[in-house]
């Protein structure tokens, strides 16, 4: 199971807490992960990427073991310990605005 | 007794208010989607307690959110806007082509007499529909194919269609706005579309009676005659008596007529509301007073409206979705200000009062007459 860390706005959205833990079949990927998720939660179906060319949104960032992996490739493996469940993979939205 | 639901979107999230039909006491509930941009909240005609609101954000996109129980309970509905075929490109602000791309929603207007058919006006512009309640949409392509849509400009707020009008005589006829773009008609539900904006002059534009590229702010109609429609325009007060075939300027003696809401008195098709508006940079009420403009002739002659609102410091914008009326005998005119008021008139607009005060920047108010 990945473990999960969605800003705010999404845990009311998708009436979560903090932390949520999605399975994924296959290899974790950010795209695995962000699959599994809007199967879970398909509330959050656009919230995350464009829902038709699937590019992550502007202001979305991905965090894990105090990396940022918003510019990685979407089929990149995520980080051993994302995997193993020990660290969590952040999603985050970016601080712009007020 | 009736009663009356006025649905408030904002900055921060939607507003549900409510009252009997004397309209003195109101109950506030919100805010629904904290947080979230909701430009636009409103019900089906056709089944009131079907609501339909636009929820977006900088960060996380569109969502469209349904309540079937007028507004207690909501749940997110389809969210994909994909543009018909190949989208091309419109003008972007210094003349260049640019891609078409979807930003919000930035009104919905469901069907007359189905509760499952509602009309989205998206940024950049373009018609949706969806005839399955808002879980699937499908672009309406005449719109944007008849031809002049790659000569189309954004306005200083995006390249939005931010009105819809469906003739209540005649379904097939619908009315939308675009700025800065213009006014378009269809006869036959969508398929083919013309500009309809002959009579328009705009200074800013090359040519200022072009057939497109006015920067039209708001379009409202009263049922009983659908024939006659009034604009608020970037500059002038509008009106065409032959459905939109030709226009003429109604702004008479108002002290400005730039403004962004419109609308027209639920029983008396010739009283017409404004709210002017100091431009082109400051948007705010000129002098710092906040009034409403009501003409009984249809326009031209305008009288200020002043009782119960604010005469001094008054520094707010009331934005073009802002503005409703109820069907009570006593028609009440309702409009929010880009400094979280509410204002309520239930004697058509000769006094005022706020409803609420302190809500977040309102930019879409709607008005339900439950009976």
């Amino acid at each position: 199971m990945i473990r999960v860390v969605l800003p705010t706005h999404l845990r009311t959205l998708a009436s979560v807490d903090r932390e949520v833990r999605v399975e994924v079949i296959g290899q974790p990927t950010q795209r695995s992960v962000i699959d599994a998720l809007e199967a879970t939660y398909p509330m959050l179906h656009g919230t995350l990427r464009d829902p038709l060319t699937h590019k992550r949104r502007p202001f979305v960032r991905f965090f894990a073991c105090e990396d940022d992996l918003s510019h990685e490739l979407p089929d990149t493996p995520l980080p051993d310990a994302v995997v193993s469940g020990d660290e969590p993979f952040f999603i985050v939205g970016a601080m712009a605005g007020g | 007794m009736s009663s009356v639901r006025v649905l408030v979107g904002t900055r921060k999230g939607a507003f549900v208010l409510t009252s009997d039909g004397t309209r003195e006491a109101w109950d506030v509930s919100g805010p629904s989607f904290a947080g979230w941009e909701i430009y636009h909240v409103t019900g089906s005609p056709a089944d009131p307690n079907r609501l339909f609101a636009s929820q977006s954000s900088g960060w996380f996109g569109q969502l469209i959110q349904r309540s079937d129980d007028g507004g207690s309970t909501w749940e997110p509905v389809g969210n994909q806007f994909q543009y018909d075929g190949v989208p091309g490109t419109h003008q972007w602000y210094d003349g260049t082509p640019h891609p078409w791309e979807f930003a919000r929603v930035w009104h919905l207007e469901p069907s007359l007499t189905d509760p499952d058919t509602v009309l989205a006006g998206v940024e950049d512009a373009a018609l949706f529909r969806s005839s399955d309640g808002g879980q699937s949409w499908n672009e309406l392509p005449g719109l944007r194919g008849h031809g002049s849509g790659s000569s189309w400009q954004p306005g200083a707020g995006g390249m939005c269609l931010h009105t819809i009008i469906v003739d209540p005589t005649d379904p097939q006829r619908i009315f939308v706005a675009i700025s800065a773009a213009g006014v378009f008609r269809t006869d036959d539900g969508g398929q083919t579309w013309r500009p309809v904006n002959r009579g328009l002059h705009s200074e800013g534009i090359p040519d200022d009676d072009a057939e497109v590229g006015h920067c039209v702010h708001r379009l409202a109609m009263h049922p009983s005659r659908p024939e006659v429609l009034y604009m608020q325009k970037h500059w002038d007060v509008m009106r065409s008596d032959d459905a939109g075939e030709s226009w003429d300027e109604v702004s008479g003696d108002l002290p400005t007529d730039f403004g962004f809401a419109i609308d027209v008195h639920a029983h008396e098709p010739e009283t017409v509301y404004v709210v002017p508006i100091k431009s082109d940079s400051e948007h705010f009420p000129p002098d710092g007073r906040l009034r409403v403009y009501r003409s009984r002739a249809g326009g031209n002659e305008w009288e200020p409206l002043t009782r119960g609102l604010p005469q001094r410091d008054c520094y707010v914008n009331v934005l073009r979705d802002a503005m409703a009326v109820d069907s009570l005998d006593s028609c009440g005119v309702y409009f929010g200000t880009t400094g979280g008021q509410v204002y309520a008139s239930a004697d058509s607009g000769d006094s005022w009062a706020p409803i609420v005060r302190d809500l977040p920047a309102v930019l879409s108010v709607e008005v339900q007459t439950l009976s």
